[in-house]
């Protein structure tokens, strides 16, 4: 098993920036509740959607 | 003595139909057309990419049985392998969805490129729900027993009971993915039959475009 006593280094190397052994936190709009993570998750996914559109594809500026 | 143009066999008009429906620079095309050289298009791929790994790890994760993560770093490994893929999957798959909408992807007789793509996504978000249930932890009998009311509520329950572990596992290891993976290339093979859409200021839709090499 992967445990943090026999790999300290590596473990401490790989661990989450964010400490993830705790409740997650959420937001609260009326009825709608949503947790943090999910909502960078979405604003990851609408700047990836939005660079997609907007960033030139390699060897395809030029043509028509 | 006449010659049919139909072939006498159901093989022979199945092959027929398959031939004039796909033909071979159709179903392995090596050019594309000009505006497909755009990161938007990349998307689709990804999700593929992405649903391979999904169902590999998962293959994996069914000869080793159910419990196997909860033993052992391999299985653990390959069982996180299984989630960031689905994860991914999903994402990439709605960023392709957001792509596809924004570009009314139905126009030019692709109507059936939009439903299958469509149906692939309920049907994907109704596997990971089942595969939420089949963690055999805390965690999906918390899952379980909450979902159990909502469906019950509809009239599910009696005939597809969250509850029923062994139930649960064949929809999401056997009927789920076999139904999305078929849905998956009906999807592919209309992109491949209708072209991919072009863009507004390129008129008519449905004719094909000038092709070239990505």
């Amino acid at each position: 098993m992967f445990t943090a006593g026999a790999h300290p280094a590596l473990t401490s190397f790989l661990a989450a920036p964010v400490n993830l052994d705790r409740p997650g936190h959420y937001l609260h709009w009326g009825v709608i509740q949503l947790s943090v993570a999910n909502l960078v998750v979405i604003a990851v996914m609408l700047a990836l959607f939005a660079l997609a559109v907007l960033l030139p594809f390699p060897g395809g500026r030029g043509r028509r | 003595m006449t010659i049919s143009a139909r072939p006498p066999t159901w093989t022979g008009r199945l092959r027929g139909r398959a031939v004039h429906a796909f033909p071979s620079d159709t179903l392995l095309p090596e050019r594309q057309p000009v505006y497909v050289a755009s990161w938007i298009y990349v998307f689709g791929v990804l999700t593929l990419a992405a649903f391979l790994v999904v169902l590999g790890s998962g293959v994996v994760l069914a000869v080793a049985g159910p419990q196997w993560w909860h033993r052992s770093s391999a299985g653990h490994f390959v069982n996180s392998l299984h989630l960031w893929s689905v994860e991914l999957f999903m994402a990439f798959m709605v960023v392709h969805l957001w792509g596809k909408f924004w570009m009314a992807a139905w126009r030019g007789r692709r109507a059936m490129t939009w439903v299958t793509g469509a149906v692939c996504f309920l049907g994907s978000i109704g596997t990971a729900f089942t595969g939420y249930l089949v963690q055999s932890n805390f965690d999906s009998q918390q899952i379980s027993t909450q979902a159990k009311d909502g469906l019950n509520s509809v009239g599910i329950g009696a005939f597809f009971n969250v509850l029923n572990f062994g139930q649960m596992l064949m929809w999401h290891i056997v009927l789920l993915p076999l139904a999305v993976g078929i849905v998956v290339v009906v999807h592919v093979l209309q992109v491949r039959r209708r072209g991919v859409v072009p863009p507004f200021d390129v008129l008519p839709v449905d004719q094909p475009p000038e092709r070239i090499q990505l």
